[in-house]
């Protein structure tokens, strides 16, 4: 059953959503108060991270239909019907970018980077030879408490490069 | 968040119907930790077709389940009102967050941090209501409605010039202080916002019919009036005595602004 124009609720204790999650299509059930950051888990995507559950630091960052959510602060049964990107379902972009970053020495503990590999692909996908300004404040969501930016920077730049 | 029973309306008679009974109609829900920790009956209303951006001779629309993102990227946005709301929008949080928050969860919210109801606020928005029907963001701001559900954001293309401004500790946070100004049929309108309680119009700035003297002169004369007429309070992102020197610092700044 799809949500539109339904009420969603089994017996008011839980809810019925369909996600296609990494191209796999998946009959979920779950809290109606759930966030998408808990059923990933649930459903065994280990990548996503969490930190702040605030909204503000970017490191469960996954795509909704290609644009970059909170995944922490979205709720579950909203992203019914659509499809959802984890960098399970992105590995070779993943991998390419990777490389990159580890050549400018841009990861250190990497929690924050499966958040921010979605966030560097949203952008590519969306924006044709961003400028550095643009680059950043595509970025600007996606907080790194080691690095220092510069060294992810660049190599953003090398992969929007090599990517267009 | 503890949510008993969440529902996806198709229509907007039924949205209505269950908000008018106390149900809670949810935005983009990106800023719903800041709000009830338990909901009875959540109502999503991203179903309703409310999500666009139209603009005809006199005004422009913007649908209430519209994204802080779509308002960042939308042309009709930055042809009209000198761009001041995809300015404002781009400067909130990350773009996951404006991706996720709707111009309508803003002003439902009625958010002191909000940054985009201060610079609506500056451009004399109006609000359509289901059943309340048309009225000025103001008079909604400061009404006890909330078992309404807003369905646009109304504004008139009556205004020559506009800026905002807001100052953050970084960017992602939300702002110590921030501020908008416009020139709506020739009358200034300035509003400040993240006091921190929720953005107001300074009354003195708008009686500022005619500025004497240069654009420097009004800003330095409005800088003092508008710092004594609003009041500012203490937070964990700065003092009342900061953010009224910040004000007296930045209204000078977007009145010379607005004003050339
Ligand atoms: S954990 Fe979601 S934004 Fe920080
Ligand atoms: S590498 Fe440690 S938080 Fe970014």
């Amino acid at each position: 059953m799809q949500g539109h124009g339904k009420k969603m609720c089994n017996g008011g204790a839980t809810v019925r959503i369909y996600l296609t999650i990494n191209n796999r299509k998946r009959d979920i059930e779950t809290m109606p108060g759930a966030v998408l950051y808990d059923v990933l888990k649930d459903c065994g995507i280990s990548s996503v991270k969490k930190s702040c559950g605030t909204a503000n630091c970017g490191v469960c960052t996954v795509l909704l239909d290609g644009k970059p959510i909170p995944s922490c602060s979205y709720l579950a049964a909203k992203a019914d019907g659509r499809q959802v990107t984890t960098i399970e379902g992105v590995q070779e972009e993943a991998d390419k970018i990777g490389n990159m970053m580890n050549q400018e020495g841009a990861t250190q503990c990497g929690f924050c980077t499966p958040g921010f590999l979605l966030t560097v692909i949203a952008m590519k996908n969306e924006l044709n030879h961003p400028t550095e300004d643009e680059i950043k404040n595509y970025l600007v969501g996606n907080l790194c408490r080691c690095s220092g930016y510069q060294g992810q920077l660049r190599a953003v730049q090398k992969y929007m490069e090599v990517s267009k | 968040m503890n949510i008993k029973e969440y529902i996806k309306p198709s229509h907007i008679d039924e949205a209505y119907e269950l908000c008018s009974k106390g149900a809670v109609a949810i935005g983009g829900g990106a800023f719903l930790h800041l709000g009830k920790q338990v909901i009875g009956q959540a109502i999503d209303l991203s179903g309703l077709g409310l999500d666009y951006i139209n603009e005809s001779d006199s005004h422009v629309e913007i649908g209430a389940m519209t994204t802080l993102r779509d308002i960042e990227t939308s042309s009709i946005m930055k042809q009209n009102f000198k761009g001041v709301l995809p300015k404002t929008a781009a400067s909130i949080m990350g773009i996951q967050v404006r991706n996720v928050a709707t111009i309508g969860g803003a002003i439902y919210g009625k958010y002191g941090f909000s940054d985009i109801i201060t610079t609506l606020l500056a451009l004399d928005a109006q609000v359509e209501l289901y059943l309340g029907g048309c009225m000025g963001l103001d008079h909604y701001l400061n009404s006890s409605i909330d078992k309404d559900i807003i369905l646009k954001i109304l504004i008139k293309k009556n205004i020559s010039s506009a800026v905002f401004a807001c100052e953050k500790k970084t960017h992602t946070d939300f702002s110590i202080l921030n501020m908008a100004a416009a020139l709506v049929e020739g009358q200034l309108r300035l509003c400040v916002g993240a006091r921190p309680g929720r953005a107001k119009l300074s009354k003195g700035a708008m009686y500022f019919l005619k500025p004497i003297g240069s654009a420097a002169a009004a800003g330095e004369t409005l800088s003092i009036l508008v710092a004594e007429e609003l009041q500012f309070g203490s937070d964990i992102r700065g003092s009342a005595e900061y953010r009224r020197e910040l004000c007296k610092a930045m209204v000078k700044k977007c009145v010379m602004e607005v004003l050339q």
